[in-house]
């Protein structure tokens, strides 16, 4: 028999599905109900024509249940296509965040450096306050929300990751 | 150009017509009462009233599982639906192709906590191919089209499609045939990639212990499956064995064929699953029950893996070499690959290869201590075979012991005649699934092998058989208990058998009388033969009280966790080592 490869991986797949009422359930009751990983999970109507959306998931697990992910998702009736955007080639990933931070003095000052270093824009602010909001990687948006902890932060709220392949080629 | 104007519920009975079915399984109710108004209206649809929405669904099952069709089912809303759920669940584990239309309360009440509003295609998400509810009369015929295009193509399975009723009420001019729907995205691969039949070809020309594992997929791809399989089996004189979703599509006479193989399976073919070096599994899942333990499952094969669901390829078993495709045409095209590379198997080592099979066979595995004054369940299901085999036999079957002594002993030449709950084993399929068969077939001889236990999960359709005169026979193993947990708990359990024996059973034979069926009871092995020979000529249905031994256990039997080799294959025979903790979790 071949040996199977007990590796964890981390794949990020974008799913094109029909926009239909319930296909956001079935997808996530696929992964529930198989026991798979969601580190994250972002969908939104991409094509209004056709009415399609796009789904982008993190999922982790050994190759040969990637391998059935995909498949499972692909085997999902309103499923058109899904492409493992991590092993496809190379791809872009990104992620929002907006943050608030409450703070006077010099807190809120730093607030404003750091926030300028990871080039945050602010997008509402009182006295008070602020609400920064910033794109990038995940990590990077892991460590703006690190330095924001000692500076008053209240709040995060996060998109979670959209990507997409580099070069001319659509999914 | 605008079609004239229908209600909703001649939109659904037009589309069924237009589909080509003839018989519906149902039950009313409130929600859906539009449906049965039209119903009333018309006579191309035959609708067969059950006494269970469970019942209704296996009864489809039982009429698509034999002729090819696709089952179609009606309940109401809410009770309906949700006693529909474990029908659904069971069509889905074994792929087979039924429409569900489910009532549903008005769209503007849906989310109400109206009267019999359940989230039908919440519940049913998981235990479905696909579900829709259908939010207005307009789109209708479409969705039952495609309903019924997904339920039959690829791998085969439930479909449910949500009605609410004022969508019934509705009308609409918007009706569309079959003809002119085609689904958005949704299209199985049929046709396998001709590289990896060539290589398929390859790997098998180089097999010196080769064995092919056939599971329901050939059952469920249609008649021409079993013709190829048989065929490609005897040009190279490869043995064959199945799983027991896919009895019958290799004649059980041919000498090629092994038996079932699995946890209740032949001796000769588990070990040849053991020993073999090229496996071709043509449309089988390798379920649990059939690798048992995997990490010894057929450790030295290369695996091809025949299958129209890619989600099934290296799911259980890592194989080398996947072929996505419907069986028919994978077996076309490797059957005509063979011939055209010329490509012939090593004689030499086939035929030493038969000759450790035939050593294995030797062991007549099945065999049982026969008795003179009390009836064996296997022998029962031997006179049962013996008896019943000259004529166009249909059998269903419980779960449990008589189930698995039903796949050891029923010997089946044909696909498409042997209907059991593999994958969900659901007690109470059996007499449902019967009646299913017999309206399909209604000159047949259908026989349901139950159990006394599972016999009383759907006991009630024996007055559906009653009303439309189905001459259904159930043939009951009686152990009074259920047997095949007593089994477990005297294998695995220390003999403590909490809650497996069946106290106040009732009388089988008034309990036929009263429901207007013939009641037979055999008590004695010398009155079985004539007492099954009345069974049969009865024109009316029979329930058949077989009384048998209490103790018998089902053998050959691979403990939960074990491999292939550590198969018990008698009462006497003592597992080699005490059960693992891993095999005490399986189920
Ligand atoms: C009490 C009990 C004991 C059991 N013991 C055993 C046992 O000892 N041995 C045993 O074998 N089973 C046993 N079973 C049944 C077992 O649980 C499974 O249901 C069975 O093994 C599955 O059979 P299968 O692999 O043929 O798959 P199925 O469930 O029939 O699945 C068919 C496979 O073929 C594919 N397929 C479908 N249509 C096509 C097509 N047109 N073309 C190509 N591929 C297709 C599907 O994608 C799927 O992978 C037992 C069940 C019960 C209840
Ligand atoms: C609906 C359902 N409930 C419980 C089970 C678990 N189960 C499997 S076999 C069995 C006993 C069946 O007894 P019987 O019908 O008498 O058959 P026997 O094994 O005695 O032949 C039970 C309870 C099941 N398969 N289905
Ligand atoms: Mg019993």
């Amino acid at each position: 028999m071949v040996p199977k490869d007990q590796t964890i991986e981390r794949r990020t797949m974008a799913v094109l599905v029909d926009n239909e009422p319930g296909v956001l359930a079935r997808v996530i009751g696929l992964f529930s109900g198989r026991g798979y990983n969601i580190e994250s999970l972002t969908v939104s109507e991409v094509d209004p024509d056709r009415r399609l959306s796009r789904i982008t998931v993190i999922t982790s697990g050994t190759p040969q249940i990637i391998e059935q992910i995909k498949a499972q998702l692909e085997r999902l009736v309103p499923v058109h296509r899904v492409s493992d955007l991590t092993r496809e080639g190379p791809s872009v990933e990104r992620e929002l965040v907006l943050v608030k931070v409450n703070g006077r003095g010099n807190k809120r000052v730093e607030s404003l450096r750091i926030a300028d270093i990871f080039r945050a824009r602010v997008v509402d602010s009182s006295h008070q306050h602020f609400v920064f909001e910033m794109t990038g990687s995940s990590e990077k948006l892991d460590v703006f929300i690190d330095m924001m902890r000692p500076l008053g932060l209240v709040d995060v709220s996060r998109t979670g990751v959209v990507a997409i392949a580099r070069g001319p080629k659509g999914l | 150009m605008a079609s004239p104007q229908m209600t909703g519920s001649e939109i659904v009975l037009k589309a069924l017509c237009d589909q080509g079915v003839d018989v519906i399984f149902g039950y009313p109710g409130g929600a859906v009462l539009p449906i049965y108004d039209a119903l009333h209206e018309q006579n191309a649809l035959r609708h067969i009233l059950v006494r269970h929405e469970q019942a209704a669904v296996h009864a489809a099952e039982g009429y698509a599982r034999s002729t090819g069709k696709v089952g179609v089912v009606l309940v109401t809303s809410g009770p309906g639906a949700t006693n529909a759920v474990t029908g659904l669940t069971d069509a889905l584990m074994d792929s087979v192709p039924v429409v569900c239309l489910t009532g549903q309360v008005p769209t503007h009440l849906i989310g109400n906590d109206a009267f019999q509003e359940a989230d039908t295609t919440g519940i049913t998400r998981p235990c479905t191919k696909h579900n829709y509810l259908v939010k207005s009369a307009d789109g209708l015929a479409r969705v039952i089209h495609e309903a019924f295009y997904v339920a039959r193509s690829g791998r085969p399975g439930p479909v449910v499609v949500d009605l609410p009723k004022d969508v019934l009420q509705a009308k609409s001019d918007s009706y569309v045939g079959p003809e002119d729907i085609k689904h958005q995205s949704y299209r199985p691969q049929v046709k396998a990639d001709s590289h990896a039949i060539a290589a398929a070809v390859q790997m098998i020309a180089k097999a010196k212990r080769p064995l092919i594992y056939s599971g329901g997929g050939v059952i469920n791809s249609g008649d021409k499956a079993s013709v190829l399989l048989s065929r490609f089996a005897r040009a190279l004189g490869v043995p064959v064995t199945s799983t027991l979703m896919g009895l019958g599509a290799m004649p059980a006479s041919d000498p090629l064929f092994l038996g079932m193989l699995g946890m209740h399976g032949t001796y000769e073919a588990n070990l040849a699953m053991y020993n073999c070096d090229v496996m071709i599994n043509v449309g089988a899942r390798f379920d649990d029950r059939v690798t048992g333990r995997l990490d010894e499952f057929s450790p030295r094969s290369q695996k091809i893996h025949i299958d129209i669901d890619p989600s099934s390829i290296n799911k259980n078993v890592v194989v080398d070499l996947p072929i996505i495709g419907d069986v028919t045409s994978v077996l076309d095209d490797l059957v005509k690959a063979w011939k055209r590379s010329g490509a012939k198997l090593n004689q030499k080592a086939l035929k030493a290869w038969w000759a450790e099979i035939e050593e294995w066979r030797g062991r007549d595995c099945l065999k049982f201590a026969n008795s003179k004054s009390i009836i064996k369940p296997q022998y029962a299901i031997q006179r049962l075979y013996e008896l019943t085999k000259d004529r166009d036999a249909y059998i269903t079957t419980e779960v449990g012991q008589h189930q698995m002594w039903a796949a050891q002993f029923y010997k089946f030449e044909k696909p498409r005649h042997w209907m059991t709950s593999g994958g969900l084993g659901t007690m109470g399929y059996g007499l449902p699934a019967a009646a299913g068969v017999q309206v399909a077939h209604p000159e047949a001889l259908v026989i349901d092998i139950a159990g006394e236990a599972s016999i009383l999960m759907n006991i009630q359709e024996l007055s559906t058989v009653a009303q439309y005169g189905l001459p259904v026979k159930v043939f009951i193993i009686n152990n009074q208990w259920m047997g095949m947990v007593r089994q477990w708990q005297e294998l695995l359990h220390g003999g403590r058998y909490s809650q497996s024996y069946t106290a106040s059973l009732p009388d089988f034979v008034k309990l036929a009388d009263a429901f207007g069926a013939l009641g037979l009871r055999a008590s004695k092995p010398g009155e079985l033969d004539d007492k099954i020979m009345e069974m049969i000529e009865s024109p009316r249905a029979v329930v058949f009280d077989c009384v048998v031994d209490q103790t018998e256990n089902c053998f050959p039997m691979i403990p939960s966790g074990a491999a292939h080799y550590e198969m018990l294959l008698g009462p006497e025979d003592k597992a080699a080592k005490p059960v693992s903790e891993e095999g005490m979790v399986l189920v």
